[in-house]
């Protein structure tokens, strides 16, 4: 591969753009580029991997046991993709993607548009939104940001700490931390004891998922080393500038108990906001309570030229998302006139064997691990909009007096999902709070229309692009 | 609090902070190192001016906002730390235009 560090370094025009260096991205650019397209791939990270295997290839943490196994498969993902033709760019930010697949790339104050000819949107998941009263104080924060701190800097979070929430993700992070020697005070797990029962159904098909047995023998782990409550129905954050205590109820019973830090986590969904603002058309998922993009076989979105890889089309985990990433390069690769149909559904053959394996059961985890409406919905004076401050309170008062049918009508009264995070963190809280307070759904209150730049982006940057003649006499008055 | 685990290896990175000097390491964020060296707040909330940290680490929420060499309102989690760095909390209401 070769590294740009400045926005003159990149063509004008691409084959194909990837957007997002985790695995699904690091998979897809390095068989197109391989194959002989013209690829780049960008990301806004300081190194690739994605969150699942971030740093793979510079964390501090020697001691190979401490993240574990799986997470170590990232290095051979990134050793080939670092051994391909593409153009990796990282550091950089995608902050507009065209219907017509033009984007604007911006990196070190200075941005640049290119036009690609097929595009592969690889961003990922980020976790569910956990909005529950004083999560906005210093001291709490997401599990993943947890890990993340550990495997780029091996950092971990010390004192008095506390562990809540639902999901694998969980359990995988409790076990980083107890084998880095941290220890917690609390986990608790706020997996709705309802949800064994719905979830029964689909066991036969997860006893044949290669997640089973390290997804036991990971809970096991945890519980010998750690004390957990199980059945936890409330949760708050309390504490004046910081957190100081965290209040929960599990069997009817409120518990307070000292903490430095809290880190709350129930599970990811996919990161749709490019996708949005691209035009692509979305779709509810009622298993992973998320919106995905709607998708053909070969991951292109309802945008000619725009697919999608990874999580960010679905939750399936990291090793189903180079396998997609596989798929939607193959596919790339045909529609560029590289490799033939033929050729595209004989190679996609063994990858969809491998990607069917990884499927197994997945139902099951998705069942298992819905996060409970109370985790889900804002309540009375939690902010559900972290941003611009909106509580659930004011969003229910706003749907019930004004008649407000839906988030975006929503962003004119109250603003909320219109601060600098764009709606990613407040998105799904908003949609189910609106369709909690209409007694709707939230596919029928729908999502926030997204449009560029889906990441701020200074006038100066905008002032240095190049201007064609053409434009120039657009605007040129005389 | 945030500790460094014994063996991490990286070489030292000095950045300053409002002015004072503070030290990361080769591989640090901009947020990493400043969570490591002990400053959690970085910012005041855009409307009530509220303490706020970094909360995702992975370029969501915006919560880790800091200046950086004087541009306001970089995403720490997302720049690389480099030496010399003037890192700038976004604590006050004073800074609260920037996010305008």
């Amino acid at each position: 591969m070769k590294t740009l560090s400045h926005v003159n370094d990149l063509a004008e025009h691409y084959d194909l753009v990837v957007i997002g260096a985790g695995p699904a991205g690091m998979a897809a650019a390095t068989l197109a580029a391989d194959k002989g397209a013209q690829v780049l791939l960008v990301d806004e990270n300081p190194t690739f991997g994605g969150q699942i295997y971030r740093a793979v290839s510079s964390t501090p943490l020697k001691d190979r046991a401490l993240l574990g196994a799986d997470y170590w498969k990232g290095e051979a993902i990134g050793a080939a993709f670092s051994q391909s033709q593409a153009d990796y760019f990282p550091g950089a930010t995608v902050w507009q993607l065209s219907p017509e697949l033009e984007l604007g790339i911006s990196s070190g104050g200075r941005t640049a548009v290119l036009h690609a000819r097929r595009v592969i949107m690889a961003t990922g998941a980020l976790e569910r939104p956990m909005p529950i009263k004083g999560w906005t104080l210093p001291g709490v924060m997401t599990a993943g940001a947890a890990q993340i701190l550990l495997k780029t800097s091996g950092v971990a979070v010390s004192g008095k700490v506390v562990l809540a929430g639902c999901g694998p993700l969980l359990w995988l992070i409790a076990a980083q931390y107890l084998a880095a020697g941290k220890r917690f005070d609390a986990i608790l797990d706020t997996t709705p004891r309802g949800n064994w029962r719905t979830a029964m159904k689909d066991l036969p098909g997860f006893l044949t998922s290669p997640y089973l047995a390290k997804g036991l023998k990971l809970m096991a782990k945890v519980r010998r080393q750690a004390k957990i409550i199980s059945g936890v129905t409330a949760l708050a954050a309390e504490g004046e500038g910081h957190l100081a205590r965290v209040r929960y109820t599990a069997g009817g019973r409120e518990v307070v108990i000292e903490a430095d830090h809290l880190l709350l986590h129930q599970g990811v969904t996919p990161n749709i906001n490019m996708a949005s603002a691209s035009n692509c058309e979305l779709e509810w998922d009622d298993a992973q309570l998320a919106w995905k993009p709607k998708l053909d076989d070969w991951g292109n979105t309802t945008v000619p030229g725009i697919a999608i890889s990874g999580d960010g089309a679905g939750i399936a985990g990291a090793e189903a998302a180079a396998e997609r990433g596989r798929i939607t390069a193959l596919d790339a690769l045909a529609g560029l006139g590289i490799i033939s149909i033929a050729q595209r559904d004989e190679q996609a053959k063994p990858i969809r064997s491998e990607l069917n394996r990884y499927d197994r059961g997945r139902v099951f985890l998705d069942r298992l691990y819905q996060p409970a409406q109370q985790f889900r919905v804002a309540g009375e004076d939690t902010i559900a909009c972290r941003c611009e401050e909106v509580t659930g309170g004011q969003i229910r008062k706003a749907v019930t007096t004004l008649n407000i049918a839906g988030p975006n009508q929503l962003k004119s009264f109250l603003r909320c999902g219109m601060g600098p995070c764009q709606g990613r963190l407040c998105g799904l809280t908003v949609s189910e709070t609106i369709a909690e307070a209409r007694g709707s759904t939230p596919e029928a209150v729908g999502y926030y229309r997204l449009r560029a730049p889906v990441k701020p982006v200074t006038l100066a940057e905008l002032a240095s692009l190049k201007q064609s003649e053409t434009e120039i006499r657009t605007v040129a008055r005389g | 609090m945030f500790q460094r685990l014994p063996d991490p290896s990286g070489s030292p990175v000095s950045f300053t902070l409002d002015g004072r000097p503070l030290e990361g390491r080769q591989g640090d964020t901009v947020s990493s190192a400043l969570l490591a060296a002990g400053v959690e707040t970085c910012r005041s909330s855009a409307v009530s001016g509220e303490p706020r940290a970094p909360y995702c680490l992975m370029g969501v929420c915006f919560e880790c906002l800091v200046t950086i060499d004087g541009v306001g309102n970089q995403q720490g989690c997302l720049v690389a730390l480099r030496p010399g760095m003037q890192v700038e909390t976004q604590i006050g209401r004073g800074k609260r235009e920037l996010a305008r």
